[in-house]
């Protein structure tokens, strides 16, 4: 695990973010850095605001202070002043969802291409050339499947490109949406629980596959996770929310000897009682992994399979 | 592997029919339609003379109603009953119609349209054929072009009908005022039309569903109230008469023409017959939806096409994969209402008259109904429900006062047996290998 140096840009700098929804405030003056590289997990009990620091970031949210600033193409720019379709386009920032968004009714390969869609759209002479049928066209459609069947042949899913998405199993259909959130070419990879749902296996792939793709990418890797497994094995670098406010903020070593991360997850008592810190990172995870447990219904299917 | 084991299961329990409740609820439904019949097939007056009216009773026909509604509904309980004693309740498969509409697109296309191109010279067919075939190719049209907006983007529109007026009436006060054939305001009734899909765009590019709906449903009755009112420039209720019929590249279709223009029948030296006006204007309509055909599965493989289905499909995710969804959905409204506007313009001059009266909601529902009817996104599907709904009607004359009784009922059945239209197959528009993959799912 490489610890940030001192003094590295960072690629996504969040400074004082705040989002109100009326009198509630949902994340409170957030300050945080991701890197190049790099995968950086923000994790907290259910309700701390992690879905809606992805949300701002991606433009879903519009912030109501503080900055979201990404380095890209040699300039910085203001996440929170973009407009929401435009972070992908501009900005390059690609997502996940908590509840998978794919297109269902559509097969694995067209998901794949529609995540294409901006630059095909240009080759296509916004529709002109691609209706003649021009060879500029076909030559970039080709490159746009074959980009397609390089994210297929790296995420295991080529034998079922011509399925729809939406008859795939649940496990497989979270790794297509990643797979179509790569197929942007972004520099930075937001995921909102990709283990959510998967069993022991499907999740210790994912941690390969992340950290495959943060070794051969380049790119910044920023998730969401209640999976300790996932977060802890993986992650250069944690971020820990609760109550919309940062608790704690390091390597997931120092993560986990926080004892106000510790406090967050079991409450004031339990911390009073146990005194070996080795102990209480063992209880620790199995706080975490409860809820993903609880909210994980839709990955039934995953168990008959 | 679910459902086969399921098969397994549900084929050594043979549950037994339940004849009591099936007796009751069929003994029911022949109450209520003899309760129905009774007034509305029963009783029917008649003149006795003298201004005086007589009642002649038909309780015979009640009865017959009565027992046909028992039977067919003991029947259509029944059947479901028998079945699922052999079959897994499993997911129906995909109808017949939709495996083989897909396996045989090809030649299918081509033998509608080799009857499509012929229809006019085969022995049986007659002027009034091709009159309807006209009518039918309008809405064939109509059908494809709403297909854009609602079988691939989603965007349900019932005031469709907005559109094809606006190319109507385009072509209409160009040829009244600045004298325009009909050729030369094909393009500018499109592109007014398009202009008008966006102006009705812009306001609904939030609202999806019932919402977008009701806005359309709005802006339909907008435009027809605006062309009845409007009385100084669209002649109001009483329309604009007199619109030019097509030309075959300026030879017109008339027994005697002015000084110094030649008519087609003498330029080919042929009898004169007002059918080759008539024949003329069912090869224009079915060029132009072949036209709107093409382009349609065309631009459903480009990138826009793509685009459309997406956002149908998840507008969150779109937006995303920095999809800007004002532009695709703008573009699916405009493309969608250029095809309405081409055809309102054919529209125009095929009657020679246009007024409000042929833009009323009827026609909306009409178009939306052929393509809902059809399976949503499905080509096929609206020629083969165009042809239903437009010539069931028509074929039904001969029963007078119940053919929009058939006809309703028709409907009722198709979407019993078909809840996801005619035909719901939708082909990938690219596979990474080719050839059928057995992937019928939709």
């Amino acid at each position: 695990m490489t610890t940030q140096e001192e003094g590295r840009a960072p690629l996504l700098a969040v400074e004082h973010l705040t989002m109100r929804f009326g009198g509630l405030t949902a994340v409170d003056d957030v300050s945080f850095s991701a890197y190049r590289d790099e995968i950086t997990a923000v994790i907290g009990p259910n309700g701390a605001g992690k879905t809606t620091v992805f949300n701002c970031l991606t433009g879903f949210y519009k912030p109501s202070a503080g900055s979201l600033t990404i380095q890209e193409g040699g300039e910085a720019l203001r996440l929170d002043r973009l407009q929401g379709f435009r972070i992908a386009r501009r900005a390059r920032v690609a997502r996940t969802f908590q509840n998978v968004r794919l297109f269902g009714g559509m097969t694995v390969l067209e998901n794949l291409i529609v995540a294409q869609h901006n630059p095909l759209m240009a080759a296509s002479g916004f529709s002109i050339a691609g209706l003649l049928g021009l060879p500029h066209y076909r030559a970039a459609e080709r490159a746009a499947i074959e980009r397609a069947r390089y994210w297929l042949d790296k995420l295991g899913l080529t034998e079922r490109a011509d399925t729809l998405a939406g008859e795939l199993p649940y496990g497989v259909q979270r790794r297509l949406e990643i797979a179509r959130a790569l197929c942007t070419g972004p520099v930075l990879l937001c995921l909102d629980e990709p283990a959510a749902g998967l069993n022991p296996r499907e999740s210790s792939a994912l941690n390969d596959l992340l950290l495959a793709i943060r070794a051969e990418e380049r790119i910044g890797i920023l998730l969401i996770e209640h999976d300790m497994s996932v977060v802890m094995g993986i992650s250069d670098h944690i971020i820990v929310l609760d109550y919309g406010r940062k608790i704690a903020d390091g390597s997931p070593a120092q993560v986990r000897a926080d004892p106000n991360v510790i406090k967050a997850y079991l409450g004031e008592d339990e911390v009073e009682q146990v005194q070996d810190p080795q102990e209480i990172n063992v209880t620790a995870e199995a706080g975490g992994q409860g809820s993903p447990a609880s909210a994980g219904s839709p990955g039934f299917p995953l168990l008959r399979e | 592997m679910t459902t086969a084991s399921g098969l397994a299961v549900e084929k050594t329990i043979r549950s037994p029919v339940l004849w009591a409740p099936l007796l009751k609820d069929a003994l029911l439904a022949a109450l209520v339609a003899l309760l129905l019949a009774l007034p509305l097939v029963g009783l029917q007056t008649y003149d006795i003379g003298g201004g005086a009216l007589g009642i002649r009773t038909h309780f015979d026909w009640v009865a017959i109603g009565a027992a046909v509604v028992f039977a067919g509904r003991f029947g259509l309980r029944l059947l479901p009953q028998l079945r699922s004693a052999r079959l897994a309740a499993g997911p129906r498969p995909i109808n017949r119609l939709t495996v083989w509409a897909g396996r045989q697109a090809i030649p299918i296309t081509l033998a509608g349209i080799t009857f499509a191109v012929a229809l006019p010279f085969l022995p049986f067919s007659s002027r009034y054929l091709v009159d309807l075939g006209t009518t039918v190719l309008i809405y064939v049209m109509l059908g494809w072009g709403l297909n854009v907006v609602v079988g691939l983007a989603g965007l349900l529109d019932l005031g469709y009908v907005a559109f094809y007026a606006v190319g109507a009436y385009t072509f209409g006060l160009l040829a009244r005022d600045l004298g325009f054939s009909f050729w030369e305001a094909l393009p500018f009734s499109g592109l007014v039309a398009a202009s008008f899909g966006i102006i009705l765009g812009f306001p609904v590019l939030r609202l999806r569903g019932d919402y977008l709906a009701i806005v359309t449903l709005g802006f339909g009755e907008i435009i027809r109230i605006v062309l009845l009112n409007w009385a100084s420039v669209t002649g109001g209720p009483n329309g604009i008469g007199g619109i030019p019929r097509p030309s075959f590249f300026g030879l017109q279709f008339a027994r005697t023409a002015p000084e110094g223009v030649t008519t087609f029948h003498e330029f080919f030296g042929l009898e004169f017959s007002p059918g080759h006006r008539v024949v003329f204007l069912y090869f224009v309509i079915l060029g132009m939806a072949l036209i709107t055909n093409f382009f349609t599965l065309r631009i459903r493989r480009l990138p826009l096409g793509r685009a459309w289905e997406a956002l149908r499909e998840d507008e969150i995710a779109c937006r995303a994969l920095g999809i800007n969804p004002t532009n695709v959905k703008l573009s699916a409204f405009a493309i969608g209402a250029m095809f309405g506007g081409l055809a309102g313009c054919f529209f125009g001059t095929r009657q020679g008259f246009i007024s409000p009266e042929s833009f009323t909601f009827i026609e909306s529902a009409t178009i939306l109904a052929i393509v809902v009817l059809g399976g949503m996104g499905s080509q096929m599907g609206v020629v083969l429900a165009a042809i239903l709904l437009v010539s069931l009607p028509e074929f039904g004359r001969a029963f007078a006062e119940f053919r929009m009784l058939i006809f309703g009922a028709a409907m009722v059945a198709v979407m019993v047996w078909r809840p996801r239209g005619l035909i719901s197959h939708r082909e990938p528009t690219l596979r990474l290998f080719s050839g059928p993959a057995g992937n019928h799912g939709r």
